[in-house]
């Protein structure tokens, strides 16, 4: 089955994480939505390096947050915060390409 | 061990909270209320300008609720990050208003101040004693960072909040402060587990943002006991799930399971979540796991330059499918009109491309978004951005790249009477100084107090 991140996941966003780091947070709507993205192994450093065209050595962390249903990715900030070419200070509004995001997992995943 | 139980009125102080919030926390009478004041998000420019990113009126507003409700129940008030960055002019700055609220209030109390600036000389002896590290991928620290630095602050645990509360204070107000340790130091400080306080911290810090729906200006009370913590929003339209208390946890951080902070980590990878009542999560499990040595975390800014920027937009289809030849022709035309002038940065920032969505407008997403690559924006926001040494070369800068946009022939132009729309007269902002992050670096220091010296002052009305 063919899915779109956002058919999956009820928060997606991107965020500072101080002023180097650039973090993603997505949290899915439902636990089997959640081990079924983190099963088939869709959200990897090469697959979010080629989403965003960045080298994947830029790609610093991918964790798995079971308490939240989550699955954080975390890049070296390609601007420091606040320098000359910055366009989004706070990071907020990088998550663009992830509500595009699309992959193909090996079961439905029931409606939620 | 009784319960200690901890009011977090707001997200950040100045950010407000509603009055039956506010008295439902008050009513459940709290050991102490403390506020968050901090943040690097708003960027570099707070630090280094000596301005706090929140507004005077509202931090009053808060302030004057929080004092004299804390001093009636005879519990202290702990504030961290005062100015939003914490350093000599924030610090200053915040403690005027609480002296006019003393004044105007006829408010008796002993008021301790806490500053964290750090001095030059004392980072460049820690630098040559191999005790600076950088917090990868921020770069290494060199001689030039530090002298070339306008402010640089330490964000402190909760030792110098502890040793001020032992020294009598009733209302604290710190320098830069990592965000836990105002909610974390009481607890510390009567012996309740640390990793459990300084994760309830880690909570209250941001106040309701952890209770569904959040909230940045809404009341978290918080409860530790011997082997757990509890939260609860004071609103009786929130309510903390194990998902919002659990999800909180991954917000503006790296790793949510290792959370670095002065003195060691919080390690969450044995923390359980459960849902106590409707509205409460209860915690346990979360750990402190001190570090070899103490380290604190250095927060510093140099100048670069000042900016003039200037707004436009155009939603002409000839132009907008020109703009990457047209952007740097102008550059270019500027740099011949002054050759003179070679010390400065001219960018075009501009919105709404559909191939640059998510890219801070550098790296390419063109393999992966192929469609929007090749479609076009109907409309692009142009901001012209001038930074140089001086505001007179900056306003030169923008004014000269601005009229050139705005009349420049490029190849098929039909719309000939002028290229850009602008919102406003007058069309360009002198912003004033740039500052850009210069210090995010660790140092190891042999006492957790040494670099936050407690001045006492006595309030009298």
């Amino acid at each position: 089955m063919r899915y779109q991140l956002p058919q999956l996941a009820s928060v997606i966003r991107s965020k500072n994480s101080g002023p180097y780091e650039l973090t993603f947070d997505i949290m899915f709507k439902s636990e089997a939505a959640y081990r079924a993205v983190a099963d088939a192994g869709v959200i990897s450093k090469e697959a979010f390096a080629a989403l965003y065209g960045i080298a994947p050595a830029t790609v610093m962390e991918i964790v798995h947050f079971d308490p939240a249903h989550a699955i954080k990715i975390t890049i070296e900030r390609p601007v420091h915060s606040g320098d000359l070419r910055e366009t989004d200070v706070y990071g907020a509004q990088q998550h663009a390409p992830l509500m595009a995001f699309s992959f193909d997992l090996p079961a439905e995943i029931s409606p939620c | 061990m009784r319960e200690l139980k901890i009011l977090s009125p707001t997200a950040i102080l100045g950010y407000g909270f509603p009055m039956a919030s506010w008295e439902e926390g008050i009513r459940r009478k709290p050991d102490v209320i403390a506020v968050d004041a901090g943040s690097t998000d708003p960027g570099p420019y707070y630090l280094g300008a000596g301005l706090s990113f929140t507004d005077r009126t509202a931090v009053k507003r808060d302030l004057a609720i929080m004092i004299p409700a804390a001093l009636a129940l005879g519990i202290p008030v702990i504030i961290g990050t005062a100015g939003g960055s914490g350093a000599a002019p924030h610090l200053q700055w915040n403690r005027e208003i609480i002296e006019e609220i003393a004044r105007e209030m006829n408010l008796k109390f002993t008021l301790a101040v806490i500053p964290s600036d750090i001095s030059k000389k004392t980072i460049s002896t820690a630098l040559k004693a191999g005790k600076i590290s950088p917090l990868h991928p921020a770069p290494a620290l060199t001689e030039a960072d530090i002298n070339d630095a306008v402010h640089i602050v330490a964000q402190m645990g909760t030792e110098p909040i502890t040793k001020a509360l032992d020294g009598g204070a009733q209302v604290i107000l710190t320098g830069r402060t990592y965000d836990p340790a105002v909610f974390a130091a009481i607890a510390v400080r009567e012996g309740y587990d640390r990793g459990l306080a300084v994760h309830l911290g880690k909570i209250l810090e941001c106040a309701a943002i952890a209770a569904t729906p959040g909230g940045g200006s809404d009341c978290m009370f918080g409860y530790i006991g011997n082997d757990y913590f509890r939260v609860e929003p004071l609103n009786p339209i929130r309510k903390c799930t194990t998902l919002s208390v659990a999800a909180h946890t991954l917000y503006e951080k790296t790793n949510p399971y290792i959370l670095p902070g002065p003195g060691g980590t919080l390690d969450l990878t044995k923390t359980v979540f459960t849902q106590e009542t409707e509205r409460t999560v209860h915690v346990k499990g979360s750990r402190f796991i001190p570090s070899a040595g103490y380290t604190i975390k250095l927060e510093g800014v140099k100048k670069v330059g000042c900016r003039t920027v200037s707004f436009a937009t155009t939603a002409d289809p000839v132009m907008i499918k020109q703009i990457d030849e047209i952007t740097p022709a102008v550059k270019a035309r500027v740099r011949d009109n002054f050759t003179e002038m070679d010390d400065y940065f001219l960018d075009f920032k501009l919105y709404g491309r559909p191939d640059k969505l998510g890219t801070m407008g550098i790296f390419n997403a063109e393999e992966a978004q192929p469609q929007a690559a090749h479609s076009q924006a109907a409309e692009l926001a142009i901001i012209i951005d001038a930074v140089a040494p001086t505001q007179e070369t900056a306003n030169t800068l923008c004014s000269f790249a601005r009229s050139t946009l705005l009349h420049y022939g490029y190849a098929g132009r039909i719309s000939t009477a002028g290229n850009l729309a602008f919102p406003f007269s007058p069309s360009d902002v002198k912003m004033g100084d740039v500052f850009a992050f210069s210090l995010y670096h660790l140092m190891e220091v042999d006492d957790p107090c040494e670099a936050f010296p407690i001045e006492y002052v006595k309030l009298e009305g």
